[in-house]
């Protein structure tokens, strides 16, 4: 167990931009939520799944919706809480503590603000690795754990308890629920016990992001190559190096879709990077050859500051480098890929795991 | 007929004055003062003997200055604020002032307030307001706030709330306590936002003490017959009156007048403008005549704002360069510079450093100093292989500065652009001006009138040409407030970006529209 003060949620909100894999939105105001939290209740305690009980029960709490949304209408706070407090009402049942349902953008901060308001711990775990922008998107998903009971509510009090039968109906009854609550919403989801967590959680992730974050934060300053030391940490494979030069966007049933093309620089110099986005990065090819693809994390950083590129920030002229990270091994299976493989995402082609791309190339 | 520009920056005031050719008549630099005023009349009285014209000839007076920005940074001479945010239940899980420095929250006294009301992203009403309760946070207020700040959710969509709850504050606390409506100021995103709205009610004695001495000194040096106007950071003036109202609109102005004055000496609208000081150099990109904005978040004394800055970046590459030969023959050029020493320690001026204005002594490029003196000391090896040092660095800036794969034009300006050669890989033209040294004055003095607006629009609702229609009317009509000519608006910029996990359709539009002067 330790605090996580506003030092380390700076550093884990710039971690989480990295394995957010270019979506979950920028964790801006989700940050300066969580400050605002620890600034008025005190730190929150971090807990490893080492030191869970195996009966108790957790539940996460997450922010649903458009990032642009959230940047100006910012919840009003005790959203998570009474999404919290009515779920506990419901099953009966009191939760020991909170988990972000990803690391990635704004849900790797929402956990922290209710883990302050209640004085409860926060686990050292996700059920992504990364960010993926659908419910059941989730390892516990993968561990046939439930979605539902699940709450959604807003910051007028308007709250809605829901069960459904699959955990794919959840994403699409609660999207519909978020559009009439102003296009953003705060849920309360996959309720779950302590073993379901150690058995099914991506473990360490939270403070993994931190130091991912610090080391972001420290790379200008630092000695030896930071982008090598990055690379280590992720155990993180680079693709390439060079240039934005074109951006084409289109927005399909609400998403941010698109592709980027970058020209290379130094020794990529000729060759061309073009990468597909569906709110995160799925594939990257280089030379119209695949070089990582999804749940494979693609991760686009500034060449320099190493401070990771959103796919809501991407512009013309930007000097990036491209790398991949290994997906949980959860995320690499029948089941993993099936659900956020390529073909979930209507590319016609086979999951191949970036380290034996990597491998075919040398 | 002449205009007068005047550029007060930390170091220099700078005074020019134009004929009505645009042509600069005469020059001048002058110390920059304690208290603004003296340091404008001193500026102001060198460059009328200079220019043998009587004051009253002066039509039209612009100044540039970092005022504003100096007063924030030093948390000096700054309005007690009262910050109102309409749009509880929501917002509340980040109050007002939310990781600002302590000692800034401290000198704008603190007072903050959230109310109900707000939009929703579609228009919809997220919550009412409520007079009584606005009326009574007022009415605590009084006496004690000197400026008041008023930012809504989704004022951008509709701002309809921060008007009436502004006409509130005006009825409660008197018409001389200014009042910053955030749907004017900044941009979608609520915190940067707000941040802004309260920095530009924080300026309200300044600007007024700025706006104030100008006048004064104008009025005591016979120059009587001129409009004033003030230096916006996008390259366009805006009227006293109106600077009066927006403070903020000044911050970030020098390197944009910079920007604008060199490209105005090179006669080009496209180009990147490289200015090479002593010990840095500093790029901006003008397209269209206007500086390119930066699209990142802006820090302004500590404090994150989303209002437009132009797009600068600045490299260690100076005249005043030092030139290092490391063990494995490779020569490198900077960051560390001799600065403004440069005059007794380069080789060239009797020193013992190498710094980069020797090398481009050596090579030929200038005849600054003592060139035979350099000639023995310097060696040709070195020399080359250190401005293929410098030419890369400046390539590279350039490369990272452009906006598509063609070849760019460059200005060069700056006392340090001896050092950079004519040829540069990825440039078609590069052009060097005499007056490139007063380049921030110029740019004050040429600027033009400007309109910008951001909004969602839902083009499943109103199509995508009536939504594009609608903000070019309301950019144009606040260019005309500014003071714009109606038959010269011209539209500069367009930018379109899609909103996800909404309505199909929804767009974030911006569009800017400039003017003459009318």
């Amino acid at each position: 167990m330790r605090l996580i003060g506003r030092e380390e949620i700076e550093n884990i909100a710039l971690g989480a931009s990295f394995f957010g894999a270019g979506g979950g939105g920028n964790p801006y105001v989700g940050k300066m939520m969580a400050i605002a939290a620890v600034e008025k209740f005190g730190p929150v305690k971090l807990v490893s799944t080492d030191e869970i009980e195996e009966e108790d029960l957790f539940i996460s709490v997450a922010g649903m919706g458009a990032p642009t949304v959230l940047a100006e209408k910012i919840p009003n706070g005790n959203e998570y809480r009474h999404a919290f407090e009515k779920i506990s009402q419901y099953i009966g049942k009191q939760f020991t503590g909170v988990f972000p349902i990803e690391a990635g953008g704004v849900n790797s901060m929402i956990p922290l603000v209710v883990a302050a308001q209640l004085g409860i711990p926060l686990v050292d775990c996700d059920t992504m690795g990364r960010a993926f922008p659908e419910l059941q998107m989730t390892t516990l998903h993968l561990g046939g754990i439930n979605i539902s009971p699940l709450v959604i509510t807003d910051e007028k009090g308007n709250i809605s308890v829901t069960e459904t039968v699959t955990d794919k109906w959840a994403e699409t009854i609660l999207r519909a629920e978020t559009t009439e609550m102003g296009g953003q919403a705060a849920v309360a989801l996959y309720p779950c016990t302590g073993a379901n967590l150690k058995q099914w959680g991506v473990h360490g992730i939270v403070s993994q992001c931190e130091v991912v974050g610090q080391m972001i934060e420290q790379a200008s300053g630092s000695k030896e190559d930071p982008y090598e030391a990055l690379l280590r940490e992720t155990d993180g494979f680079h693709l390439f190096q060079g240039k934005i030069v074109d951006v084409i966007r289109t927005t399909k049933n609400g998403f941010n879709f698109g592709t980027i093309q970058i020209d290379g620089l130094d020794q990529n110099k000729g060759s061309r990077c073009e990468i597909d986005f569906q709110n995160e990065n799925k594939i990257a090819k280089v030379d119209d050859r695949l070089s990582a693809v999804t749940p494979d994390l693609i991760i686009l950083v500034d060449t320099e500051t190493l401070v990771p590129v959103t796919t809501e920030n991407l512009k013309y002229g930007k000097r990036v480098r491209v790398l991949a990270t290994k997906a949980n091994p959860l995320w690499r299976t029948k089941k993993g890929i099936e659900t956020t493989g390529p073909r979930y995402f209507g590319y016609d082609m086979d999951f191949k795991p970036v380290e034996d791309l990597q491998k075919e190339e040398v | 007929m002449y205009r007068l520009g005047i550029d007060v920056g930390g170091t220099n005031t700078d005074a020019i004055i134009l004929n009505d050719r645009l042509q600069v008549i005469a020059s001048v630099k002058a110390h920059t003062t304690q208290n603004i005023e003296s340091g404008i009349f001193n500026a102001l009285t060198k460059v009328l003997q200079l220019a043998h014209i009587s004051p009253s000839e002066i039509t039209q007076a612009m100044l540039g200055t970092t005022q504003c920005t100096n007063a924030i940074v030093e948390r000096k001479h700054l309005a007690k604020v009262g910050v109102l945010r309409v749009g509880y239940p929501a917002t509340a899980s980040v109050p007002p002032y939310t990781a600002w420095p302590e000692d800034m929250v401290e000198a704008l006294g603190g007072y903050t307030a959230i109310v109900d009301g707000g939009f929703e992203t579609d228009g919809r009403v997220l919550n009412e307001i409520d007079k009584k309760q606005i009326v009574n946070i007022l009415s605590d207020w009084k006496g004690k706030v000197e400026s008041v700040a008023i930012t809504g959710v989704f004022s951008s969509v509709n701002d309809e709330q921060e008007e009436v709850v502004g006409k509130l504050a005006k009825q409660m606390l008197g018409e001389d306590v200014p009042v910053s409506l955030s749907s004017k100021i900044g941009s979608l995103g609520l915190i940067e936002r707000e941040n802004a709205t309260i920095l530009n009610a924080s300026l309200a004695k300044v600007i007024q003490n700025t706006v104030d001495g100008f006048k004064k000194a104008l009025e005591n040096e016979g120059v009587v017959n001129a409009r004033l106007y003030l230096c916006q950071n996008d390259g366009t003036l805006m009227s006293s009156e109106f600077a009066r109202r927006y403070p903020i609109l000044t911050i970030g102005s020098g390197p944009t007048n910079s920007i604008r004055g060199a490209a105005y000496l090179a006669e080009i609208r496209n180009a990147i403008v490289v200015d090479v000081g002593g010990t840095t150099t500093d790029l901006g990109v003008l397209q269209n005549g206007f500086p390119r904005e930066s699209s990142l978040a802006i820090e302004v004394g500590g404090i994150t704002t989303n209002f437009r800055m132009p797009d600068v970046i600045s490299i260690g590459l100076g005249g005043g360069s030092i030139v290092t030969v490391n063990d494995d023959g490779s020569v490198s050029v900077g960051p560390k510079s001799v600065g403004y020493k440069i005059v007794e320690e380069a080789i060239t001026f009797g020193g013992d450093t190498l710094t980069a204005t020797d090398v481009a002594v050596r090579l030929g490029m200038s005849t600054v100093g003592n060139p035979e003196r350099v000639a023995k000391k310097v060696d040709l090896g070195v020399a080359e292989k250190a401005m293929e040092e410098i030419k890369r660095m400046v390539e590279d800036a350039v490369d990272k500065m452009k906006t598509n794969a063609n070849d760019a034009s460059i200005v060069l300006v700056g006392g340090g652009s001896i050092i950079v050669p004519e040829k540069l890989a990825g440039v078609s033209k590069a052009v060097k001006d005499q007056l490139g040294s007063v380049a921030n004055a110029i740019g004050a003095s040429i600027a033009q009138i400007s309109g910008q607006i951001e909004q969602i629009y839902v083009y499943s609702e109103q199509n995508r040409e009536e939504s594009l229609n609608d903000a070019q009317r309301q950019a144009a009509d606040l260019a005309k407030e500014a003071g714009a000519d109606a038959n010269t608006l011209e539209l500069v910029e367009v930018e379109e970006i899609p909103i996800a996990y909404n309505a199909d359709g929804s767009t974030k539009v911006r569009v800017k529209i400039v003017g003459d002067l009318s």
